[in-house]
């Protein structure tokens, strides 16, 4: 058999295994559920191992003579000793380098990029210049850079910062502020809500496409044969489940 | 011993935290290379936490099998999964195609990795229509403009809201354009503030939850 062939048996029988799951949890689901996990942490072991044992210590160390690199194998050994119980303190080594590393970098590059940099560009010129003719003001909604939209997004970014700003008490003119941070926040989850909807969708398209393009004749027809597979299996266990007598708790 | 055990830990994180803190503000080849070299240390190292999370994982269905737990089929599967795939994996070089070919690694990746994960994501839009069936009913006046924005998020990100709702499309950018990025911009200053002055409690030893517990 071709390995395309088997490829769209195998795809179109572990998809079709996790759709069942919308029927209710089941052997079939739970099998596939567990292939997932095993799958992913082995691809994961392999891309690691390929890119951090291969490309970034024996390489290296072997054919550019990079002998420096033994240190951070030294302080990643340390972490292994988490299963000395007497030595385990060492590991503090590998997670204090990590941690402060991290902190460190993180420090300056945080308050360019994601504090100064947004700050930034929410404060911006309400008004443009507009060739000899002075200063516009822009009322295009479609534009993000408008001034209608630079006022929009001051208003947002203010009120929604000021709503998670608890030590003033929101009260009087700042209950307004807060209450409009509230309207804002609940624009962007609704948004954030449709836009996950859809991309959900868009994947779930994607595996329908895969399963009619697998219903072809030049690939063994998979789709129907493995789904009427399926619907017998579940038939089967759902009857088995049935005769069980109820468990005594 | 508390020295070794306790204080050179947090002094190695002071000094390290303060070099990298510094690195930024020194324009020279050298400071460079030191963060190239760093950024390359702490993907090694990295590495090493990832045996770790996988001993771990490998320990807990071992026992489940040991023990015959209920359900100890499912952990032979994902042994059979996992060890499979690394089999696989290293014979092909962790490479997924070669010159154009795919690879017995490229086919796992292809027919079996890319058909799991798209379909178990692609079910949770079965359980967000659900969730949101469930949710969604305009109780208060903050739900009723969730409910909204998300419709109008929805209808505009498909030809058929589209044709439905002709303005769908422009009003949904503008939501994600403008409000959604003016709240995305004001969550990420809060955030990046907190995660400032997280580094430095850090830094600085206030924090030391990351060190573990156990003996001093």
């Amino acid at each position: 058999m071709d390995a395309t062939v088997f490829g769209a048996w195998v795809a179109t029988g572990l998809t079709l295994c996790i759709f069942t799951f919308l029927y209710k949890d089941n052997p079939l689901f739970k099998l596939a559920e567990h292939l997932y996990v095993g799958v992913s942490v082995g691809y994961t072991i392999v891309k690691a191992y390929d890119t951090v044992i291969v490309h970034l210590i024996v390489k290296p160390i072997f054919e550019q003579g990079e002998i420096a690199l033994l240190i951070p194998v030294a302080i990643g050994m340390l972490m292994l000793t988490r299963y000395v119980p007497k030595a385990a303190w060492l590991s503090r080594y590998a997670f204090a380098f990590i941690v402060g590393v991290g902190s460190g970098l993180a420090i300056p590059r945080t308050i360019s990029s994601f504090i100064l940099r947004q700050i930034e560009d929410t404060v911006r010129p309400l008004l443009s210049m507009a060739g000899g003719d002075g200063v516009t003001f822009s009322m295009n909604l479609l534009n993000p850079s408008s001034s209608i939209n630079v006022i929009i997004i001051l208003i947002g970014v203010i009120s929604v910062l000021f709503y998670f700003f608890f030590s003033i008490e929101h009260s009087g003119p700042g209950k307004i502020v807060a209450r409009t941070g509230v309207i804002f926040l609940m624009i962007a989850f609704g948004a954030a809500f449709g836009y996950t909807v859809m991309a959900r969708m868009s994947l779930l398209i994607g595996r329908l496409t895969d399963l009619i393009e697998f219903s072809d004749a030049s690939y063994g027809r998979p789709t129907l044969w493995l789904l009427m597979v399926t619907i017998g299996v579940l038939i089967v266990l759902s009857r088995r489940s049935q005769r069980k007598p109820p468990q005594e708790s | 011993m508390i020295f070794l055990r306790r204080q050179l830990p947090l002094l190695i994180t002071m000094i390290t935290g303060l070099l990298f803190a510094g690195q930024y503000y020194v324009p020279h080849p050298a400071s460079e290379q030191l963060l190239t070299s760093a950024t390359k240390w702490l993907q090694i190292v990295g590495g090493f936490a990832l045996v770790l999370g996988v001993t771990s994982l490998f320990h807990q269905h071992a026992a489940k099998i040991r023990r015959k737990e209920e359900g100890w089929g499912y952990s032979l599967v994902l042994y059979a999964g996992m060890l499979g795939t690394i089999a696989v994996g290293l014979w092909a070089n962790g490479k997924e195609s070669v010159e154009g070919a795919a690879t017995a690694f490229g086919w796992v990746y292809s027919y079996m990795l890319v058909p799991l994960q798209g379909t178990m994501f692609a079910i949770l839009a079965f359980f967000i229509a659900s969730a949101a069936y469930r949710s969604f009913r305009a109780r208060s006046r903050e739900a009723a403009v969730l409910l909204i924005a998300a419709v109008i998020v929805m209808m505009g990100r498909v030809p058929l809201g589209e044709y439905l709702i002709p303005l769908s499309g422009d009003v949904s950018q503008w939501i994600l354009n403008v409000l959604n990025a003016s709240v995305r911009r004001a969550i990420l200053i809060g955030v990046s503030l907190g995660a400032v002055a997280l580094s430095f409690k850090i830094i600085f030893g206030v924090e030391r939850s990351y060190l573990g517990g156990g003996k001093e």
